[in-house]
């Protein structure tokens, strides 16, 4: 077990490695003249140019590239180069409110799905077709919408919860949970229905293997048999998707913080976006990087606790 | 046998299948009504700005923010522009992003996926490391970062992010194509002399074709979705209208003019509703057609396959079959030489058992018509049949384990007392497991591959005889040294894949006959097995039966297992128990014209073909 | 002196590739002789494991040849480039044994039959003119053509499989346990198809099964093979009722006899030939394991 986590953490290591070279070269190679974007079109060609010098922008490209790298072993990231914080800093700020935000909607989601995949997969009729019903919906329906939706209903009209800003759970723990409700009832519809959909799914197909059979003719109960054997047969494409919806989240938080104007990644990266602040977008690739890759391993050793034959071979 | 006119050639199921896939979507109301609504957004995105009554781009600083009206029929925006206007422009931009990003994804998708799926090697191991990294990032974070150097262009992004699409349609392809590429069939055309280019376009297109289309409705959702999304937070190109622009705008004016947000959110909602509408229909009608044929070939499911019955009375592989009307059964006496052999008293009787299953159009399909049976402590009786006889659908009545949708329909189960037909699960727990046993068919899929092999022998033990784990354990053990596993504690603590099919076999007896029961029932239990592990398995069987006195109801299709083991049998036949008796009665003096024919298709001790006889070959054989 | 064989397999060793760098591969057959007259059938018994679809799926060219020679009419076909494969298709053919994942599902009887005719050059007209032959010559009618593969029973496909390897009137069959999943009686008809199909077109087969009384009654000769290499072989009645090898007669007694007082008897035989084995593998100091 250990010798595999070690190598899931090598791969996650070098794709996390990949990712920013790539990364990097793409932003500081393909954005032109950086220099002249940050200081406007009215600044004179000899201050362009002291801008690059400055900013190291004229040297050669792998030099720059092995230079952040070095850095960024060290954990040094650079400052923003409009504000001149460090990048660590404002991205981890950020970080923090949007994991929050993420886990708490993977976990609401993984929760609610499960109950109604298996509901829908054991009782079929009714209560299945409400579950395909509402996974069509929360699949269709972008999240942004939900969430302008969720602020129309809730915020102004019946006025229930706040409909902006955000409280952290430092400050009060109630605070936090008026602030993040709609957000992350916003965000996890769309994967409770992707999950349930797949919990649904793969209980219908481990109900139709043979061990269920085998299993009940030994004299075991059909409840006994869902709930230790199929589920956990079901739990791996269950994970799986579980893992594919987090990053989907992660990305949908971007725009869902926007709606509820919470202070994440999301609006920092559409600032750093808009201004063209290359050291910040940078930061924030790597860091949904190692979030993504970490995630990834979790539910790997997760999936390889449920399956043997991942774990061995 | 084959008759020149021929009925079963217009059989409804035939006909059926004939139907397009197309056609039958057509005869769905979701689906029409989905396909409907996209037909009109398709409409607008083509003829959008001509039918625009004014230019979308038109402020008009005196007009800001008007209701609805006869006017402007949908009122106009914070800058005094017309919404109706810009929302038909808006779609016809959103729907051709959405495309682009939708045809970027296709070419690279498919043709990948073709490529690594075929032609397999390091291109396969590449391009799955490039989709793995792909996956590895939130679409959303990848489009910020190409807006920060690349600027605001919609088109520019649709098209990486089609490229970020991709790998959906790449895996879709590859799994389809590694999967036909190991197909049968597929290695048929290849001898049959067929090109490579040939055999993707005709034999493996063909199979993913449908599900593309699934899936491009699914990304053509996806793209709108982002698309209006990084439209909504500002980062769009402010110079024509979009969707998500328009959300934008309408977010800024929530307060003041919620109904400015309706529009573009009621146009993306409903598109990528239709859109998944769609692909769920054309899903669920592609599993419906798919199913049997898929079903048949695994042969995991076992439900009986009620459409085939009637459909080839022209087979000419097919015996001549008694009229359908209830033909007497052919009963022999009793073998004087079992009399005094020991057979106990009846165990289990079965009385006119009728099984059916559900049809789709509200109809029950019966599979066993009214059958007698009874097995007597000490006695092995054989239920012999061809595929589609009944046999197995008879077993699991019995022990109440009839797969979805079948049920017993009439008839008498009666085991030690008690009256099995139409029992609850409650009455069945006090059977199943302690009073009688069951080996299944195929060794590996009866074994949950979760679980080591002695939990799932553990677990039963503790919960029918309620033991201790310690006790449990030791009992366990002691089983599998008993049906001859040579290192039980080896085995206990391995997973099913780690052993053979021999082996996993065994462990099923071992199972079966955990809890002592008086009664066991084997479906085919040797089928699956090479023929020496097959003789292994049958002295194991006789062994163990002996040993504990037991009943054994053995289902097979082999009259050599039949002649090994068993005392009594009974010839099934679509349904019907046609002849039954000893076993020896059934061998030397069978009566019944049907298990004539079964005995005489018998190959054993048949004459040899002899060596090849040739003029021109003088002693050829080696 | 023997006349030459059609087909001649010297020494054959096939190695799947392993998985990864380092995994050795998995050695499938090794140094296999085999061969085949015109006109002849030599069956191919052996267990699961032991090769012998290896074997087949080698002189077809889907399988990757480490070693040795494959001739056909004395020529090496062993490693023919793709082209050259495919202009042997009308001479090499395949049955498979899977009736129901061998014929391509979304096709009409019709195209699959026709399929090897037009890659080869035939005319559509031509071609369709021979469709009616070939489904006459495996006993299915005429309007079998414009129906689809799953409107057929097991046995129907498998005849249907039989009509498209002979479309190109090849002079070999290759095939691989292609009534094995039949029904008794439906298994009796096809193999006496192939018999008839073979008196009249003159073809030769390469009869592969794991059931000795299916072998026994279509072989001329018989070749049994055990754990990847061939152990005995000769003609189909001495080695299917009075083998020499030990693997063979165990698997000889193994099947049982459907007949209760015959197969008590080859019980009790089977047992003592267990112990004579055991007790001459003991005395050889050789510890061959059973099974």
């Amino acid at each position: 077990m250990l010798r595999f986590v070690l190598r899931r953490l090598a791969s996650g290591a070098g794709l996390v490695l990949v990712i920013t070279t790539i990364a990097y070269a793409l932003l500081y190679a393909g954005g032109g003249d950086i220099a002249r974007r940050i200081l406007g079109q009215n600044a004179s060609q000899e201050q362009v140019a002291q801008k690059a010098a400055n900013l190291g922008l004229d040297r050669p490209l792998w030099e720059q590239y092995t230079d952040w790298l070095g850095q960024a072993v060290t954990g040094e990231f650079g400052r923003s180069w409009f504000n001149g914080q460090l990048v660590t800093t404002s991205v981890t700020g950020r970080l923090a409110v949007t994991l929050s935000l993420v886990l708490g909607a993977t976990l609401v989601a993984a929760a609610i799905a499960v109950v109604l995949g298996v509901l829908a997969a054991v009782r079929r009729g009714w209560i299945d077709r409400f579950v395909q019903f509402v996974s069509v919906l929360g699949f269709a329906v972008p999240g942004f919408l939900l969430a302008l939706g969720l602020v129309l209903l809730f915020a102004i009209n019946l006025g229930l919860f706040r409909a902006t800003g955000y409280t952290p759970i430092t400050t009060s723990f109630t605070g936090w949970l008026a602030s993040v409700t709609l957000p992350i009832a916003a965000l996890s519809i769309s994967a409770i229905a992707a999950v349930a959909q797949q919990v649904r799914g793969s209980v219908i197909d481990a109900l139709h293997r043979d061990y269920v059979r085998t299993l009940r003719s030994r004299g075991l109960g059909f409840r006994r048999v869902v709930f230790k054997h199929v589920l956990r047969n079901a739990g791996g494409p269950a994970l799986a998707v579980l893992a594919v919806q987090f990053i989907g989240l992660l990305g949908g938080a971007v725009i869902v913080e926007q709606v509820f104007a919470i202070p994440g990644l999301g609006q920092l990266a559409v600032q750093a976006t808009t201004s063209g602040d290359i050291p910040i977008v940078m930061g924030l690739v790597l860091a949904t990087a190692v979030v993504v890759v970490v995630v990834n391993l979790v539910i790997d050793v997760l999936q390889a606790a449920l399956n043997p034959k991942v774990r061995l071979s | 046998m084959s008759e020149a006119s021929n009925p079963a050639l217009e059989t409804p199921s035939a006909v059926v299948a004939k139907v397009s896939l197309f056609r039958r979507l057509l005869r769905n109301p979701t689906a029409v009504a989905a396909l409907g609504f996209l037909a009109v957004v398709a409409v607008v995105a083509v003829a959008g700005s001509f039918i625009a009554p004014r230019d979308p781009n038109l402020a008009s600083l005196q007009d800001i923010l008007r209701p609805p009206g006869s006017e402007y029929l949908l009122g106009t925006d914070g800058s005094g522009r017309d919404v109706l206007s810009r929302l038909l422009v808006a779609t016809q931009i959103s729907i051709a992003a959405a495309m682009l990003a939708l045809a970027v994804a296709l070419v690279i998708g498919v043709a990948g996926g073709l490529l690594a799926g075929y032609y397999g090697r390091w291109f396969d191991t590449v391009s799955t490391w490039l989709t793995s990294l792909i996956m590895a990032l939130p679409g959303i974070v990848v489009l910020l970062a190409a807006r920060s150097v690349l600027g605001p262009s919609v088109w520019l992004s649709m098209a990486i992010f089609g490229v970020l699409l991709s790998p959906a349609f790449f895996r879709l392809v590859y799994a389809a194509v590694t999967a036909v590429r190991n197909e049968l069939y597929v290695d048929a055309a290849r001898v049959s002399g067929l090109g490579d280019g040939r055999i993707i376009g005709r034999h493996i297109l063909s199979v993913v074709r449908a599900p593309i289309t699934i899936q491009s409705a699914i990304v053509t959702g996806i793209a709108i979705a982002i698309q209006s999304g990084l439209e909504f937070l500002g980062l769009g190109d402010l110079s024509v209208p979009t969707w998500g622009s328009m959300l934008n705008e309408g977010f800024d004016n929530i307060y003041r003019e919620p109904l400015l947000m309706l529009w573009p959110a009621l146009a993306i909602a409903l598109t990528t509703i239709a859109l998944t509408l769609f692909a769920n229909v054309m899903r669920d009608e592609m599993e419906r057609t798919g199913a049997k044929s898929r079903r048949r070939r695994k042969g995991r499911d076992h439900r009986p396959d009620t459409s085939r019955r009637r459909d080839h009375p022209d087979n000419p592989d097919h015996t001549a079959r008694p009229e359908q009307a209830r033909h007497p059964v052919v009963e022999h006496p009793d073998d004087p030489r079992d009399a005094d052999g020991g057979l106990g008293e009846d165990l289990l009787r079965i009385e006119d058992l009728r099984v059916g299953y559900h049809q789709a159009d509200g109809g029950v399909a019966g599979v066993v018509h009214g059958i007698d049976l009874r097995v007597r402590r000490g006695e092995v009786h054989g239920l012999i049949g061809e595929s589609g006889s009944g046999k197995t659908q008879t077993a699991f009545a019995v022990l109440g384990l009839l797969p979805d949708g079948g049920r017993v329909l009439g008839g008498a189960i009666r085991f030690g007392g008690a009256e099995l037909a139409g029992a609850g699960e409650r009455d069945y727990l006090r059977v199943r497991g302690r009073k009688i046993g069951y080996i299944p068919q195929e060794p590996m899929s009866n074994l949950d591959p979760a679980f080591t092999v002695g939990s799932q022998l553990v677990e039963p033990l503790r919960v029918t005889l309620g033991l201790g784990k310690k006790d449990a354990v030791e009992r366990a053990l002691a089983l599998l040294d008993r049906v001859g596993i040579p290192e039980p504690r080896r085995t206990f603590a391995a997973y099913p894949h780690e052993i053979s099919g021999g082996m996993a076999q065994r462990v099923l007896i071992a199972g079966a006959v955990s809890t002592d029961p008086e009664l066991l029932i084997a479906d085919e239990p040797t089928t699956a097995l090479d023929v020496t592990v097959q003789a292994e398995v049958l002295d194991l069987l006789r062994d163990l039966q002996e040993e504990r006195n037991m009943g054994l109801l053995l289902v097979t299709h082999n009259f050599g297992v039949v002649a090994d083991l068993c005392d009594r049998v009974s010839v099934m036949q679509d349904g019907r128990i046609v002849e039954t008796g000893p076993v020896r009665a059934i061998f030397r003096a069978a009566e019944h014209q049907y298990t004539r024919s079964l005995l005489e298709a018998i190959l054993d001790d048949g004459e040899p073909r002899g060596a090849l006889v040739r003029a021109d070959v003088k002693g050829g054989v080696r | 002196m023997t006349a030459e064989p059609l087909l001649d397999v010297r020494d054959l060793d096939v190695v799947y590739p392993g998985k990864g760098f380092r995994a050795s591969g998995f050695r499938a057959l090794n140094g296999v002789s085999l061969d085949i007259l015109e006109n002849e059938t030599v069956g191919l018994v052996g267990e699961s494991g032991s090769g012998k679809t290896t074997l087949g799926r080698a002189v077809l060219g889907l399988a990757p040849v480490t070693a040795g020679r494959i001739e056909y009419r004395g020529r090496d076909i062993a490693h023919l480039s793709r082209r050259e494969r495919r202009a042997l298709s009308s001479e090499i053919q395949v049955v498979f044994q899977d009736p129901y994942s061998s014929l391509s599902p979304a096709m009409t009887i019709e195209q699959i039959l026709a399929e090897p005719l037009t890659a080869g050059g035939t005319e559509g007209k031509t071609a369709r003119a021979r469709v009616a032959g070939l489904l006459d010559a495996v006993h299915l009618p005429a309007d079998a053509g414009s129906r689809l593969p799953r409107e057929f029973s097991g046995g129907q496909r498998q005849r249907i499989a039989i009509a498209r390897a002979l479309a190109l009137d090849p002079k070999l069959i290759i095939c691989d346990e292609p009534v094995s999943a039949l029904d008794l009686s439906t298994q009796a008809r096809v193999l006496d198809l192939f018999i008839e199909i073979q008196e009249r077109n003159g073809v030769a087969y390469l009869f592969i099964s794991h059931d000795l009384a299916v072998v026994r009654h279509i072989s001329h000769r018989v070749a049994v093979m055990y754990r990847g290499e061939i152990v005995e072989s000769g003609d189909g009645d001495q080695v299917t009722a009075h083998p020499d090898h030990p693997y063979t007669q165990r698997l000889l007694m193994a099947a049982p006899v459907p007949d209760p007082d015959r197969q008590e008897q080859r019980r009790a035989d089977r047992h003592r030939l267990l112990a004579a084995q055991a007790e001459a593998d003991e005395q050889a100091g050789a510890a061959i394991g059973i099974g």
